[in-house]
């Protein structure tokens, strides 16, 4: 009988098993890589028909038709639609979300404890869920109580204010979305207030700061650039937001979707996807213009949420740093 | 020097004004700040009072098993969305979290590379991809190819919704398993692979649960990516290759008909949504978040984690 071998394997030889092991969970950790890549060389195959056919007239173009011989398309109003959506969703939310992360940040955890955990719920509701609620219950009263006061106080005067306040426009989406990036802002925001130094606070209040005054001189100076990317992510977030806008915007197509009033119907990028998707041809140009729209839509998404993440990122790197000193 | 004794007063009187106007834009502040507390919370609680409010009134035995009537008539019930909905969050899971996992466990624990810093940074953008380019893209490469609307399409498109979350998760759970566990494992002579499952994955179980059941929750509400994958439909499952119904997407097309009866369906189908994803939402806060320290929702949220679309 052969005697076991007593030498020992060389060191830094994997065993087989554990070889199998890492190469199983390298592939698991390539697989983000390999569908985003997937991902972008789908939506510009597929979308290839329509960048033929309209080139650049596609981004800048204006005219919406799917209708047989005479397709044109343009997705300019749908692009500018997402970024009145966004701007003025981001112009409510944003003021509202610091203003809680001060508030959360600072108050007692009795307090802030649940607070924060209600702000959060924000979160867990379904998109689809703020479309019905906006739909049946919002908009009746944001028509009642804002929309026709703003109307009637500036309809004719300012432009912004004109068209017809009926609660199926930009403002009523826009409100939504704000409501719903609130938890994103937040959540991001407090993390980022928590990271400031705790000496950097005590040494405001020991020059006599009131606690505004601490937040002035020592919180929003040293977080300055995690609270920006917090707000782009939320913007990130609500270029993407389909069903809850598309139940509330109006869904304008072609000229007509071109954002001039908050009192207008209008269309974003996503929802003219879940509006059409399913009725376009795939024989026609209209799939092929419908695909150009979200690799559009991609590409906006992932230029804002790259620049959020290396902002956020790098605020909480430097939180690591001042607590290892 | 000396200050004169008006002098001092004048200083007095100065410093007292400013104080005093230093502590009412201080008042004003805290007042605002707590507005927008209330500001925020005022939608969640008209949302739960009106989806209770109007949704309990449509509940019934029929309406959650049956298959919808005929448009309009007020009849049937969302059992097919149920069960859809159901199906749908199973083949994503049985999709979604191995790979989510694996990828997880590559992170934490071969994770200090160039490789592994880039899949991380665009894990984290990839969570936040618009969902219905996911779904345009699981149309692309399986119904487009299939040629039918298919659930598996749908499945994958809420996988790739699923499986960033799961790995960031998981993740962040291995990461807070001491390195000591690991060091007692390689002393006993134990592979790499057994180490991680059999101690650091039985330490991590919790945080690693919470992630997925979260996750869980965020799939079920997601409606853009099963437009154009399952598309909805009014007949219970029969076949991984027709068209399959869904909740959100069934509140979706309810929502869009012009009848007071859809509209009460509507609603009581928001309500079985929201029973079950703030029911698995709060519960597993509730239940994770009290027992196993704050660590991990802490870190979920940060990494944006609990956020629905």
């Amino acid at each position: 009988m052969a005697r076991p071998k007593l030498v020992p394997k060389k060191p830094g030889r994997l065993p087989i098993s554990d070889k199998v092991f890492k190469i199983g969970a390298t592939l698991a950790g390539v697989y983000v890589l390999i569908m985003i890549a997937l991902l972008v060389f789908q939506l510009v195959s597929e979308s290839y028909p329509i960048w033929e056919e309209e080139g650049l007239s596609f981004i800048v173009g204006t005219d919406w038709n799917a209708v047989e011989d005479r397709e044109s398309f343009g997705a300019l109003p749908y692009i500018l639609g997402t970024l009145a959506t966004s701007a003025l969703a981001m112009a409510i939310g944003v003021p509202l979300s610091i203003g809680i992360a001060m508030f959360i940040s600072d108050a007692p955890a009795k307090i802030g404890g649940p607070l924060g955990f209600l702000v959060e719920l924000l979160a867990a509701v379904p998109s689809v869920i703020y479309g019905l609620w906006g739909l049946f219950v919002f908009r009746v009263y944001f028509k009642d109580w804002i929309e026709t006061p703003l109307h009637n106080a500036f309809g004719d005067s300012i432009w912004l204010f004109s068209g017809t306040p009926f609660g199926l426009d930009i403002i009523t989406a826009s409100v939504i979305l704000a409501i719903m990036i609130i938890p994103t802002v937040s959540a991001v925001s407090r993390e980022v207030m928590k990271a400031v130094p705790q000496q950097q606070k005590e040494a405001a209040y020991m020059l006599g700061a009131t606690k505004w005054e601490m937040f002035r001189l020592a919180v929003f100076p040293y977080s300055k650039t995690g609270l920006i990317g917090a707000s782009i992510l939320g913007l990130g977030r609500a270029v993407g937001e389909t069903m809850a806008v598309t139940m509330l915007i109006g869904n304008a197509t072609g000229i007509a979707a071109i954002p001039s009033s908050f009192f207008k119907p209008s269309q974003t990028m996503s929802s003219i996807i879940a509006n059409e998707f399913v009725e376009a041809s795939p024989a026609s140009l209209h799939l092929p213009a419908l695909i150009g729209v979200a690799l559009v839509l991609l590409l906006i998404a992932i230029v804002i949420n790259v620049i959020a993440h290396i902002l956020v990122t790098r605020m909480l790197k430097v939180k690591e740093g001042a607590i290892n000193n | 020097m000396t200050t004169t004794l008006e002098r001092r007063q004048e200083y007095r009187a100065l410093f007292k004004s400013n104080v005093a106007k230093r502590l009412v834009v201080d008042k004003v502040v805290r007042i605002i700040v707590f507005a927008c507390v209330i500001i925020a919370i005022i939608p969640l609680g008209s949302i739960l009072v009106e989806v209770f409010k109007n949704g309990i009134a449509a509940i019934s035995f029929e309406f959650l098993t049956e298959t919808p009537g005929s448009i309009g008539s007020g009849e049937g019930g969302i059992g097919p969305a149920i069960q859809g909905t159901l199906i749908i969050i199973g083949l994503a899971s049985l999709i979604g979290v191995p790979i989510g996992v694996m990828s997880g466990i590559y992170l934490a624990e071969y994770g200090d590379n160039r490789l592994a810093r880039s899949i991380r940074f665009f894990n984290d953008v990839f969570m936040e991809f618009p969902s219905i380019v996911l779904g345009i893209f699981a149309f692309l490469v399986i119904v487009l190819i299939l040629g039918h609307f298919s659930v598996w399409a749908g499945a994958f498109a809420l996988s790739l919704i699923m499986f960033p979350i799961v790995a960031r998760t998981t993740e962040e759970s291995l990461k807070m398993v001491p390195i000591t566990y690991r060091e007692a494992g390689t002393a006993l002579g134990l592979k790499k692979w057994v180490i991680t499952f059999r101690i650091v994955i039985s330490a991590a179980k919790s945080g690693m649960i919470t992630g997925i059941l979260l996750s869980v929750s965020r799939i079920g509400g997601e409606t853009a990516p099963l437009i154009m994958t399952i598309l909805g439909s009014s007949q219970f499952f029969s076949s991984m290759d027709v068209p399959m119904d869904a909740l959100p997407l069934r509140i979706w097309r309810l929502s869009l008909l012009p009848y007071d009866s859809a509209q009460l369906q509507g609603w009581g189908s928001a309500l079985v949504l929201i029973i079950i994803i703030l029911g698995i939402n709060l519960g597993v806060r509730y239940y994770f978040a009290n027992k196993k320290g704050h660590g991990i929702i802490g870190r979920l949220i940060k990494a944006g984690v609990t956020r629905q679309k």
